[in-house]
C-alpha cells in the first residue's frame, strides 16, 4: 500500500480571524476608491469605500458587470491595479464585450488588471463539503505578486450555490469577507438581485456583513427600459439615499445626478444673446441671458419652430457653435422648412458649427435620451440648444422620473453655460397628468414665451407674449408674430375697444384710420380757406362800408356848407332887393 | 505488489482544514479498500503553493482530480460519499 506521500501540516492557527490593525478600519470618509463612474463619486461623495467590501445587487441585464469592470478599469488607469474574479463569464469574451466602451483593457498590463476565470467546470462533482481556500490562497499569491488595490468576484451567487448548505454558504462568505480585510482590498462583489432571492441564497446576511450595498434596477415601464441605482447603506460616509436613474453609455455607466452643486453659479452671466428676432430682443430689454432656459409653448403651428430656428441662426450668426434637436421632424426638413421664412441654416449645417439631431431616430428612455442629448452635445461642444419640442423627452418617462429629467437637464445646461431654448406644445404642457412637467419645466424656465393665436374674420394669426423673463424687464405688451420670407417680426396689435385686432383686420383698421385722418385734414383744410375767404370779403366789406362813410361825411359837411352860403346869399339878394325896389320903408334901425 | 501502480491522484487541500483533513481520510479508505492500494497520491497544499492552485484553476478545496487512468476527472468535496465517487472514478467496489 501506498500512502499519500505529502501531507503537509502547519501550527493550527486561524487566518483569516487575525486582528487588523484599528487604524485601517475606522471609517473614513475621505478614504475612498473611485470607480470612474460619472454621478455616483459624487452620489457616494467619492466612490467606493476604500480597503472595504461592497455588495452590488441587481437582477440580470442590471449593468452589475459593467460597474465593476468600470471600477476596475478606473483604477488600472489610477496605479491601483485589480483582479476580476470572473465566475460567470470567460476572461476573454469580457474583454471583447467592453471594447467598445474605450477603456483599453485589452492594453493595459496584466500587472495592472488580471482576469482569473473561475467558472465552476460544468463537469464538476461535488462529493462533501469543501470551500474556497484554494480560490483565496490563489488570489492571496496574485494580490502579492501585482500588488493589486481593487478586486471584483462577478458573480458570488454562482460559486456560492455550489456549496451544499446554507451554513457552508455562510462560512465562505465569512471567509471570503475576512480576507478581503486581511489583504486591504476594496472589495465588489456582484451578486443577483437582493432581498429575497439572496436571501433564499443563503447571501442575505452579506448585506448586513458589508460596508457598503449597491442595489442596480432594471425595470420596464410601457415598453420603455428604466435603469436606476440606489445606495442602499455605505457605513461611515453620508450618501444620496434616492434611486438615481443611469444609463449604459458609450463610455460606460453614467449615473444622473439630480443636482450638481458648486459649477451651478460660476456661470451667472449678464451677457444676452439675440433670439433672432429683433423686436423680441427689445421687448426682453436685449435678449435672452446667456445659459438661460427658454421656454416656447403654444398651439401647434404657432411658430414655436421657427421662432427657436430664428434663436439658432442668430447663434450660428454669432460664430456659435449650436445644436437643434428635433423630435418632430427630419433634420433636413427642419432645414427646409426655416428657409421658406428666410432663416437659413444650411450653410451652417453645412460648416458644422450648426449641427441638426433628428431625435426621431433615438429611442429609449428620458435618461437614455438626455444622455445621448449630452454626449452629442458635449462632441459638438454646444453653447446654444434648441430642443424641439422638449415634451417628447418626457413623454417616456414616468411623472417622478420626468422632473428629474427636467431638473438634470436645465441644471446641466446652466452649470455649461449652455443657453437651450425649449418648444413645447400647449396642451400637452397643460395636461393634468403631465402637470408635474409642465409646472417643473415652466418654473425652471428662466424665459417662458407664449405663442398664441386669434381666429378673426376667416384668418388665423400669431400673436407672441412674455409671460415670464426672470432678471430682465421685459413688455408686457402682446405683439403680432409675421412671418415672411424676409424672416420673423414682430408687429404691435391694434387694440380698440378692448378689441385685439389682428392681421388683415389690423391693416384694414390701420388703413381705415389713416383714410379717415386724410379726410379730416382735408376738411379742415378746406374749411380753412372758406373762413379765410369769407374773412377777406368782409375785409373788403369793411373797407368799402368806411369808404362810403367818408363819402358821406364829405357828403355831409359839403351840404352843411352849401346850405350856409345859399341862405348868405337869400339875404343878401333880399337886402339889395329891398334896395332896388327903394322901400316903401325903410326898416327901423336900418338905414 | 510489483504492479506499477495505475490510479494516479492529485489532491488539493487547504492546510489542515477540516474537510482537507477528511478528504484525505477517504482517499486513504478508497485506495486500501477498493483500489487495493494500488495508488499513487499527491497531496498540494494551496496555502503553500497558491501559485499551483492558480495554473491549476483550483478553486475549492479540498479538490481530487485523478489523473489516470484516462479520462481525467475532477471532484470537489470531502469525498464523504464513497459509492458517488466510486462510480464517477469507475471504480468497481469492492464487496465487503
Amino acid at each position: 500500500m501506498s500512502a499519500p506521500r505529502t501531507i503537509r501540516r502547519f501550527p493550527l492557527r486561524n487566518r483569516a480571524t487575525k486582528t487588523l490593525p484599528l487604524s485601517r478600519v475606522s471609517p473614513n470618509a475621505g478614504n475612498k476608491s473611485a470607480t470612474g463612474i460619472a454621478g455616483f463619486d459624487e452620489i457616494t461623495s467619492g466612490g467606493l469605500p476604500r480597503g472595504r467590501t461592497t455588495l452590488l445587487t441587481g437582477g440580470p441585464g442590471s449593468g452589475k458587470t459593467i460597474f465593476s469592470m468600470q471600477f476596475l478599469a478606473e483604477g488600472a488607469h489610477a496605479k491601483e491595479p485589480g483582479i476580476f474574479v470572473a465566475f460567470e463569464e470567460a476572461p476573454d469574451r469580457l474583454l471583447a464585450n467592453f471594447e467598445g466602451f474605450g477603456w483599453k483593457l485589452g492594453e493595459l498590463p496584466k500587472s495592472t488588471l488580471f482576469f482569473l476565470d473561475a467558472q465552476p467546470e460544468p463537469d464538476l462533482i461535488q462529493s462533501g463539503d469543501f470551500d474556497l481556500s484554494g480560490m483565496l490562497a490563489a488570489l492571496g499569491a496574485k494580490v502579492k505578486e501585482m500588488r493589486a488595490r481593487r478586486i471584483v468576484f462577478d458573480a458570488i451567487d454562482i460559486v456560492i450555490a455550489l456549496l451544499p448548505d446554507l451554513a457552508s454558504r455562510r462560512r465562505e462568505i465569512y471567509r471570503l469577507h475576512q480576507w478581503l480585510l486581511l489583504h486591504e482590498l476594496t472589495g465588489l462583489i456582484t451578486s443577483k438581485s437582493g432581498g429575497d432571492e439572496l436571501i433564499s441564497a443563503g447571501l442575505g446576511f452579506m448585506q448586513f456583513m458589508v460596508d457598503c450595498v449597491v442595489v442596480l434596477n432594471h425595470r420596464v415601464e410601457a415598453g420603455v427600459s428604466h435603469r436606476s441605482l440606489r445606495v442602499q447603506k455605505y457605513r461611515g460616509s453620508a450618501f444620496d439615499e434616492n434611486e438615481s436613474p443611469f444609463v449604459i453609455g458609450p463610455h460606460g455607466l453614467d449615473v444622473a445626478v439630480a443636482r450638481t452643486l458648486g459649477p451651478m453659479d460660476a456661470n451667472v452671466t449678464n451677457e444676452r444673446v439675440s433670439s433672432g428676432v429683433k423686436r423680441l430682443d427689445t421687448m426682453l430689454g436685449g435678449g435672452y441671458y446667456r445659459g438661460a432656459c427658454v421656454l416656447i409653448t403654444g398651439f401647434p403651428g404657432t411658430a414655436k419652430t421657427t421662432l427657436s430656428g430664428a434663436f439658432a441662426e442668430a447663434s450660428c450668426k454669432r460664430g456659435e457653435r449650436t445644436m437643434f434637436v428635433s423630435f418632430d421632424a427630419d433634420a433636413t426638413e427642419v432645414v427646409r422648412n426655416l428657409s421658406s421664412v428666410g432663416i437659413s441654416l444650411e450653410r451652417y449645417v453645412k460648416s458644422g458649427l450648426l449641427r441638426m439631431v433628428s431625435a426621431r431616430t433615438i429611442t429609449g428612455s428620458a435618461e437614455t435620451l438626455l444622455a445621448r442629448i449630452k454626449t452629442l452635445a458635449g462632441q459638438q461642444g454646444a453653447r446654444s440648444i434648441v430642443i424641439d419640442p422638449v415634451y417628447t423627452l418626457f413623454k417616456a418617462a414616468t411623472e417622478i422620473s420626468a422632473h428629474g429629467v427636467a431638473e438634470r437637464l436645465i441644471d446641466w445646461t446652466k452649470a455649461s453655460g449652455i443657453t437651450l431654448v425649449c418648444t413645447s406644445l400647449l396642451d400637452e404642457m397643460s395636461r393634468p397628468t403631465d402637470g408635474a412637467t409642465a409646472s417643473s419645466v415652466s418654473s425652471l424656465a428662466d424665459t417662458w414665451i407664449e405663442l398664441n393665436y386669434l381666429v378673426q374674420a376667416g384668418e388665423r394669426n400669431r400673436g407672441l407674449s412674455i409671460i415670464k423673463s426672470r432678471g430682465t424687464a421685459h413688455s408686457n405688451q402682446v405683439r403680432e408674430l409675421i412671418l415672411s420670407e424676409e424672416g420673423v417680426t414682430l408687429a404691435d396689435i391694434y387694440t380698440a375697444g378692448g378689441e385685439v385686432l389682428m392681421g388683415t383686420l389690423r391693416w384694414e383698421k390701420e388703413s381705415a384710420e389713416r383714410s379717415e385722418n386724410e379726410v379730416a385734414a382735408v376738411a379742415g383744410k378746406l374749411k380753412r380757406v372758406r373762413i379765410d375767404a369769407e374773412e377777406a370779403e368782409l375785409e373788403v366789406r369793411a373797407k368799402s362800408l368806411q369808404t362810403e362813410l367818408l363819402a358821406k361825411k364829405v357828403e355831409k359837411t359839403l351840404l352843411a356848407s352849401t346850405t350856409e352860403s345859399r341862405l348868405r346869399e337869400l339875404s343878401r339878394a333880399r337886402g339889395r332887393m329891398r334896395e332896388l325896389r327903394g322901400g316903401d320903408a325903410r326898416p327901423r334901425g336900418r338905414r | 505488489m510489483s504492479r506499477r501502480p495505475v490510479w494516479k491522484f492529485l489532491l488539493y487541500v487547504a492546510d489542515n482544514a477540516q474537510n482537507s483533513l477528511h478528504a484525505i481520510a477517504n482517499l486513504n479508505v478508497l485506495c486500501t479498500e477498493h483500489l487495493a492500494g494500488e495508488c499513487e497520491i499527491e497531496v498540494v497544499d494551496v496555502l503553500v503553493h497558491p501559485e499551483r492552485a492558480l495554473k491549476d484553476g483550483i478553486f475549492m478545496t479540498p479538490t481530487l482530480v485523478k489523473l489516470g487512468p484516462l479520462p481525467v476527472r475532477k471532484l470537489v468535496g470531502t469525498l464523504s460519499d464513497l459509492p458517488a465517487v466510486l462510480h464517477t472514478f469507475g471504480i468497481e467496489p469492492v464487496a465487503a
